[in-house]
């Protein structure tokens, strides 16, 4: 279970958020939304850890993050803005390396048969610098394909992708909570999700509607 | 670890094979810097085998530091770097495979061409293999001290030059023992006590390098 308490984050003086407190246990997913500007991304790399919080603390089961922070991350998988992926290296390649750096080790058929199920049949050999936006997009979102991370954080999947993609990408979500996984995303689309207990928590002062 | 390790050090060499023009800048711009000399100077060849060991291990100092811009730019930028913080392994052996994969592509050819480019300044065999042997165990502790500073100055506009400033004073050490194991074998004085200290640097540099390295990279990176 992932337990965040009175979590506070500050940018030279300017509070971008505090008091943040939330649990995410198993089979649920929280749906972070908020204004532009209004933290989100650093929540979510505050959950990863990459950002350290001002106060407060983000623990998984029951431990602090940063006292069990390889532990932690084996069991969590983060996909950014960025996507993570060299330029100069196919998509399977990409895929093959991102797995095996996060401790999961793919066969490479296996790798080629999920970019295929991501809709990138005929791709999956070309460097990605040369794929689309939308395609880039699908192969930093095959690893979740062949994760066996419980938590997923994912800030704005759905940015970039087609009708299809983000369809494929509702089930995919599904299925993990199904399983009983864990997702903490953010996205400014409504997106159906609904197996699962699903939480909401806004961000920020601005009401839904303001500019 | 070992595996994480493994990973890093093939991807970054399949990458540096794909961009190869990254690679030759280094290594050409250390064979120019080096040739230069002997054309300014002039067919002087006891001058010119004076200065050599001086003349050799600037040129590989600034070669390295040419190369550290790119040491972990690119994977700041394409955002590689977030997912190597939250690999499940210690930051600082997947630091020690991506140091490794950087000297092999832009250190080991500098080494592998000095005797070619000895030749220039009339050095006798002797001379050129301690010459060789200097850089080879001088250039990675350049590579790995050259990494701290490139983790503390990312993301940071002009970046490039900042490197500079906070590297090149500590690259002092490396330049002293290394020419001066040259200059001490060349007049016959025996180069044994510099040589350990550059395989002391060595040493030292390759486990303390990694964790400031590591530590620099997740403050940049916030």
């Amino acid at each position: 279970m992932l337990e965040v308490v009175n979590l506070q984050c500050t940018r030279g003086d300017r509070c971008l958020f505090s008091g943040i407190g939330f649990t995410v246990g198993e089979g649920e997913l929280l749906y972070l939304y908020g204004h532009n500007g209004s933290g989100k991304t650093t929540l979510m790399r505050t959950l990863c850890g990459l950002v350290a919080p001002t106060d407060g603390e983000v623990c998984w089961k029951d431990l602090p993050i940063r006292k069990q922070r390889d532990e932690y991350a084996a069991e969590l998988l983060y996909l950014g803005h960025k996507n993570g992926l060299k330029d100069d290296l196919t998509g399977v390649e990409n895929l093959l390396v991102a797995c095996r750096l996060a401790g999961v080790s793919v066969k490479e058929d296996k790798a080629w048969s999920v970019l295929e199920r991501m809709g990138l049949r005929g791709h999956e050999d070309l460097p990605a610098r040369v794929l689309s936006q939308g395609q880039q997009k699908r192969v930093a979102l095959a690893r979740l394909l062949l994760s066996e991370a419980p938590l997923w954080v994912l800030d704005e999947p759905f940015v970039g992708l087609d009708v299809a993609a983000v369809a494929l990408l509702e089930a995919v979500l599904a299925e993990h909570v199904a399983r009983g996984g864990m997702v903490v995303l953010t996205t400014h689309q409504e997106v159906a999700l609904t197996s699962g207990k699903v939480k909401k928590l806004r961000l920020g002062w601005k009401e839904d509607g303001c500019v | 670890m070992f595996s994480a390790f493994r990973i890093i050090v093939a991807r970054d060499l399949l990458l540096a094979m794909r961009r190869r023009s990254d690679v030759l800048t280094t290594l050409f711009f250390f064979v120019i810097v080096v040739s230069l000399f002997p054309l300014g100077i002039g067919p002087e060849l006891n001058t010119l085998r004076l200065i050599a060991p001086g003349v050799f291990w600037v040129a590989a100092l600034l070669a390295s530091m040419l190369a550290l811009e790119k040491l972990f730019f690119v994977d700041y930028q394409d955002g590689s770097l977030e997912q190597m913080l939250l690999a499940p392994q210690p930051l600082s052996v997947l630091v020690l495979g991506k140091v490794l994969a950087h000297w092999l592509v832009t250190g080991l050819p500098l080494v592998l061409l000095s005797p070619l480019l000895g030749l220039q300044y009339d050095l006798s065999t002797a001379t050129i293999a301690v010459m060789m042997f200097t850089l080879l165990i001088g250039t990675p502790a350049l590579s790995l001290i050259g990494a701290i500073g490139a983790a503390l100055t990312l993301g940071i506009r002009g970046g490039g030059v900042l490197v500079s400033l906070l590297v090149l004073p500590l690259y002092i050490p490396v330049l002293i023992f290394g020419a001066g194991a040259v200059e001490a074998e060349a007049s016959g004085l025996g180069g044994a006590g510099h040589l350990s200290m550059l395989g002391a640097i060595l040493l030292l540099s390759a486990l303390a390098a990694p964790l400031a390295t590591a530590a620099a990279l997740r403050i940049s990176a916030e």
